[in-house]
């Protein structure tokens, strides 16, 4: 790692001032970033770490949604979501190993957007709304391709309020080295229509894929996706996986996922 | 440099570290804690496995500095002070749950906090909580049985006697 | 019963203590006063020349004690491989330099370019990169059927070709083979890849030299397998160091299946740099590192033709393989993919003709050399997947064409030059029928296609051999070591014993199981017995540990050792009892007259030898210390049944195992429960090259597996328990031990068994599909299934 200064502010307003420093970089859980510093495909001058601001962390009732501190981790998220929300917590349980899942965040994994992570699969189907310090993104508009997101330079994502699906799956293929997500689905039925996300699949990031959406709006049934089909073109092709066969897991996950959820 | 000061395995260490120290760097170089064990980059292999604050972490993907107040249990700290071994350790013994033993420490520690929540796992949630913990000695046989056996869990029937 | 103590018992392991309390002493736990810090600069792509290499502005950063480039290591030996082989036409093999930084070249990516020494790692590291490199770069060579081709771009410019050797085995077959495969009423041919492999045992590579100015003497500590080896290699091919200036001590070592035999770049480079500078330097291999350094596994394309009359009695086998060397000769490379492959193609079975062609080839890729099996795996690969593919062919059952064709006499001598002593594979396919429930598989499949998942039983056999060696054998063919191994036994004066071994242990528990053997013939309590190894210093000449060979080789130097110190003390025991040396009997540590109630208890004579007043010095020295180095008459030959169940889900291509079953032959067993962890450990390994492990290069010689997020090992939830078993047991003829051999059994006997299963439940569903190439990943299967 490239040498950089530390800091652990303890109110979002810190955190803000000190990310305004030149090459200042938000520090989540680190289970991405400090990875990457390893590898020096990251210089910050200072890493500015959230985890000491407690108003980012826990969970909590929000009308007919669910409110998630930026800060808090996958195995709290995970714990704290098992009545209220049992497909997110699936989903916060299946990422990573438990280990990380008690540094990793959920601002963090929405702040990166890998392409094969699973939150931004939930925060995408569920039509979460991304709290930051300085606005509210609706999920629709938050995801912008690899590691790309609406974010501005310095902008924390604080909050990220879940609205809780009448029914709701999330399926992962696992890709077998990193156990990320080869492909993974998540089905939301809510009661003005489906919403269904894919990552790990395509080259642009997690997706909603709104003809097997339109399909299931009606029937909510895997047999309602039976011959629909995503294109290849667009899917990742690597040593994993052709893009025909990411292609093919989109439809069989998907199937999948509505079957446990409906 | 950072001032850290932390509760490792009960006694109070302090130190002054970079912001890009790891905590198992920390723990290794500083305080000579050399059970941790490095043995990847990607946050992958868990030999680093620690405990912060009572929950398992990868160590080697945790500044030192995210530390400063935590209290650490390591490999080190847990048998009792007569050399006993705990129960988990004792276990992994009895079972051959170990043959090189660069994995054990991470084992040991990921496997103390599955049964701190979890005290009557069954070989699949085993397998299913160590995926962050490789071990290429074991072909994990041992290690899941040991696991079982640390539990109070019969493993007489588990093939391969 | 079980016994509780000695051969054929299974105390706990006293080395466990020390790794679970986090007090073991790995390489990298060592820390010299003042030590400085090494980084190498690896070259970024495959192929390149180098145009120049200016150090200038890295040697100004903070904390640089000196950066080394090739030019500093001109006039020092290159690291020298260890194996010469001759090819069919009796020429030797083209064997290129191998420098220790890049000169010229850079010849695959990884390949060290520069070594930055500086006061901490990360300064090091930072200084590395302000390294300007200015590189012509070259096509890379990586496809081995291209790279042999006229015309070709040449990895080493000062050689004919990329062509290492083209050998033939036996050669004098040759047209004999050819014309059974023309005269056969069948013949079954199939094309396959062995899939390159990266051992990555969990502790990464770790040097740390030093240089004592007052003494003259260097020092280095590494993760090595044999640190006597390296200590011969590196003191007399590279640096120019004798033994006796030279110490190498490999102290706890994280695990190693073969890759930690050879003798890297950077042990001689710390060493080399500690004496240059008078001061210890250490380097640790990141993970990522290890990819792009560490000697690679496998990488075999093979194409296997097995020929059979109207009977299914197998007349003839030919095999073609291209085999990988990577862009150096690693230690023991050449060997590979020849005396450890061509010598096993027999198998289990009785071919009469087999002719093995090899030819290895240079590419732009890492070294590859010996993992886990080495060369056994490869040849049992493709010889049990075209047996498999025979039986589908002539729609007979797998296990019943291969006991039609197993050997079932012992000595039995093979066409390919090697004599098996003892086996049963009768015996050991009945106890796999047994323990893997073959006649209720019928069943299970029913219930997983009830399910909706197909399932699929494959079953193979394997032979290995062990314990390379007589040493002069090995010597004609093109070894350039001995192959014995030695022990030194130390009796002390109250009784307790050291035993100094040449054997190393990096995860096989020698410090619990050798003793057992020594307490066993002396009747003795084992913790009265203490193993030292892994330190040149106190350790006699010795090959360490690869091969399956500790037991067998090492083990039998050991009692070769304490049957000198027998002898030695009954002489003792005799004068004192004043009885004749033939009359003294030893039994349960206690030394009798036989017929006689006169006896002295062991630590009566021992303390005799080294307080020798009633003793007889006119006939025998003082002292109890005996050393023997052991040469074995031939290898050791191991062999097995195994049997796997998988279920294939049809949408998706995913294999799960549902069962593992290995039925082995290692003949006598010392330890059992230390048996049974080798084994699960070597089919964790075998399950993991057929469905999950892949080293891949993309055509540039980029390496696309170059971490733990792309290259796949196998986790705890991949695997299931494994059902073991080695109740039959043909000793040995030729050891004192009658021991054969167990470390690389289930890697070698795991991966036709997965592939033969998967292959099976295809079939089952009435895919046309006869073969997939491992690993078995999920989009391959999938892809397969789909045409």
């Amino acid at each position: 790692m490239y040498e950089f200064e530390f800091e652990k502010p303890s109110t979002i307003a810190d955190a803000v001032k000190a990310l305004g420093e030149e090459d200042a970089q938000a520090l989540g859980g680190g289970q991405t970033l400090i990875p990457t510093l390893k590898q020096r495909l990251a210089m910050p001058s200072t890493l500015v770490s959230l985890s000491g601001i407690a108003e980012m962390r826990g969970v909590c009732p929000d009308g007919d949604a669910i409110a998630i501190g930026g800060a808090t981790t996958h195995a709290e998220v995970e714990a704290a979501t098992a009545d209220s929300y049992p497909a997110l917590s699936a989903l916060a349980g299946q990422i990573g190993d438990p280990a990380v899942r008690n540094r990793g965040t959920i601002g963090g994994s929405l702040a990166n957007n890998d392409p094969s992570a699973c939150y931004p699969a939930a925060a995408l189907a569920s039509g979460a709304t991304i709290v930051t310090n300085a606005r509210e993104i609706a999920a629709d508009d938050y995801f912008q391709g690899l590691f790309t997101t609406a974010l501005d330079e310095g902008e924390i994502i604080t909050n990220v309020r879940m609205p809780v699906p009448q029914a709701a799956h999330y399926e992962k293929f696992v890709q077998p080295a990193s156990r990320f997500a080869l492909v993974g689905v998540f089905v939301a039925r809510f009661a003005d229509g489906v919403r269904v996300a894919v990552t790990g699949a395509s080259e642009e990031g997690v997706f909603r894929w709104s003809e097997a959406e339109a399909a299931l709006a009606g029937n909510f049934d895997p047999a309602a996706i039976d011959g629909l089909s995503v294109d290849a073109e667009g899917m990742i092709g690597d040593l994993h996986g052709t893009k025909a066969y990411r292609a093919h897991l989109v439809g069989v996950i998907t199937k999948r996922a509505v079957a446990a959820a409906a | 440099m950072v001032k850290v000061t932390m509760t490792v395995n009960g006694r109070t260490a302090s130190g002054e570290v970079e912001g890009r120290t790891l905590l198992s760097g920390f723990l290794r170089e500083e305080l000579g804690l050399t059970g941790t064990h490095v043995g990847c980059d990607t946050s992958q292999c868990g030999a680093c496995v620690v405990h912060v604050d009572g929950k398992a972490v990868k160590s080697c993907t945790m500044l030192a500095a995210e530390a400063d107040g935590a209290e650490i249990a390591t490999i080190e700290g847990q048998a009792a002070p007569d050399g006993t071994l705990n129960v988990i350790q004792q276990a992994f013994q009895d079972h051959h749950g170990l043959q090189c033993g660069f994995c054990t420490p991470g084992m040991v520690m990921s496997a103390a906090a599955l049964l701190k929540d979890n005290p009557k796992p069954s070989e699949q949630e085993i397998r299913e909580y160590l995926e962050g913990n490789l071990c290429r000695c074991t072909g994990y046989h041992n290690i899941v049985k040991a696991i079982m056996a640390a539990s109070g869990q019969d493993v007489s029937a588990v093939a391969a006697e | 019963m079980p016994k509780d103590s000695g051969i054929g018992a299974s105390p706990k392991r006293r080395e466990d203590v020390r790794f679970l309390t986090g007090t073991g002493n790995y390489t990298d736990d060592i820390n010299l006063n003042g030590q400085a810090y090494v980084h190498f600069l690896r070259s970024d792509v495959a192929h390149g020349r180098l145009v120049s290499v200016d150090t200038s502005d890295a040697a100004a950063m903070p904390g640089v004690v000196r950066i080394f480039t090739g030019a500093d290591f001109e006039g020092v030996g290159g690291l020298p491989c260890g194996w010469q082989v001759t090819d069919r036409f009796g020429e030797v093999m083209q064997e290129p330099a191998h420098p220790v930084l890049a000169q010229g070249k850079v010849r695959h990516v990884g390949d060290p370019i520069a070594a930055v020494v500086a006061d901490t790692p990360e300064q090091a590291r930072d200084a590395a990169e302000a390294i300007a490199v200015e590189m012509e770069e070259l096509p890379a060579v990586i496809n081995m059927k291209e790279a042999v081709k006229d015309g070709a771009t040449k990895v080493h410019d000062d050689l004919t070709s990329n062509l290492c050797y083209d050998w033939g085995f036996v050669e004098e077959n040759r047209e004999a083979v050819d014309k059974a495969i023309q005269d056969a009423a069948h013949v079954t041919t199939l094309e396959l890849v062995n899939n390159r492999l990266v051992a990555n045992p969990m502790e990464p590579r770790v040097a740390v030299g030093d240089f004592n100015r007052a003494t003259g003497e260097s020092t280095l500590y590494t993760t090595s397998q044999n640190p006597h080896v390296i200590r011969l290699l590196m003191g007399a091919f590279v640096l120019g160091i004798p033994e006796h200036k030279l110490r190498v001590v490999a102290p706890d070592v994280g695990g190693g299946f073969g890759s930690k035999i050879f003798h890297y770049a950077e042990e001689a480079f710390c060493t080399f740099a500690a004496k240059a500078l008078n001061r210890a330097v250490k380097w640790t291999s990141s993970r990522s590192e290890a990819f792009m350094s560490d000697a690679h596994g496998r990488d075999h394309v093979t194409k296997i033709e097995l020929a059979l009359d109207a009977d299914n009695n197998f007349t003839a086998l030919r095999t073609e393989t291209y085999a990988n060397m990577g862009a150096y000769l690693s230690t023991f490379a050449p060997s590979v993919p020849t005396w450890l492959h061509g010598t096993l193609m027999a198998g289990n079975y009785k071919t009469p003709l087999i002719y093995v062609n090899v030819k290895a080839v240079f590419t732009n890729t890492v070294a590859v050399d010996a993992y886990r099996g080495a060369g056994r795996p490869e040849a049992t690969y493709q010889l049990e997947r075209v047996i498999d593919k025979a039986a589908r062919e002539l729609g007979v059952d797998p296990i019943a064409l291969r006991r039609q064709n197993f050997i079932t006499e012992f000595p039995y001598a093979t066409p390919v030059a090697v004599e098996y002593d003892t086996g049963d594979y009768v015996a050991t396919m009945d106890k796999l029928e047994e323990i893997a429930d073959l006649s209720g598989f019928a069943a299970r499949r029913a219930a997983s296609e009830a399910k909706g998942k197909l399932r699929g039983l494959g079953v193979n056999c394997y032979i290995e051999a062990c314990g390379i060696a007589p040493s002069n054998l090995v010597g004609q063919l093109g070894a350039r070591a001995g192959l014995y191994e030695s022990a030194t036994v130390r009796v002390n004066a109250t009784g307790g014993i050291v035993v100094m071994t040449g054997s190393h242990s990096h995860g096989q528990g020698h410090e619990t199981s050798f003793p057992q053997v020594i307490a066993d013939m002396i009747g003795i309590p084992e913790d009265m017995v203490e193993i030292e190894h892994g330190d040149t210093a106190n350790t006699p000449m010795g090959m360490g540990t690869y091969g399956s060979r500790s037991l067998a080789v090492g083990g039998s130097a050991m009692v070769r050792a304490t049957e000198k110190i027998i002898a030695k003390a009954k002489k003792i025991a005799a004068h004192i009892l004043e009885a004749s040396d033939a009359d003294i009997e030893l039994k349960d540590g206690q030394f009798t007259v036989a017929g006689t109630d006169k006896s002295l208890a062991w630590g009566d004579v021992t303390l005799a030898a080294y307080v020798p007043h009633n003793y007889p010095l006119e006939d025998i020295e003082p002292g109890l210390e005996e050393t023997a180095f052991y040469d074995p008459a031939n290898f050791t030959y191991p062999s097995g049944a195994y049997a796997c169940e998988v279920e294939v889900d049809p949408d998706t291509g995913k294999v799960t195992i549902e069962s593992f079953a290995a039925a082995d032959d290692f003949g006598n067993i010392v330890n059992p429960m230390i048996v049974d962890g080798q084994v699960h450990g070597g089919i964790g390994q075998g399950i993991g090259q057929a469905l999950l492990e892949g080293c891949v290069y993309d055509e540039d010689g980029q390496l696309l597996s170059a971490s733990f997020m792309d290259y796949a090992m196998p986790r705890a939830d991949d695997l299931p328990f494994y059902k073991v078993d080695h109740s039959c047991q043909t000793p040995c003829t030729h050891n004192p031990l009658g021991v054969k051999g167990c470390g690389e059994a289930g890697a070698i006997g795991t991966p036709p068994a997965v592939v033969n299963a998967v292959v099976d439940a295809l079939q089952s569903a009435g895919k046309d599909v006869t073969h997939i190439d491992m690993p078995l990943s999920p989009a391959r299967v999938w892809a397969a299934m789909n045409g």
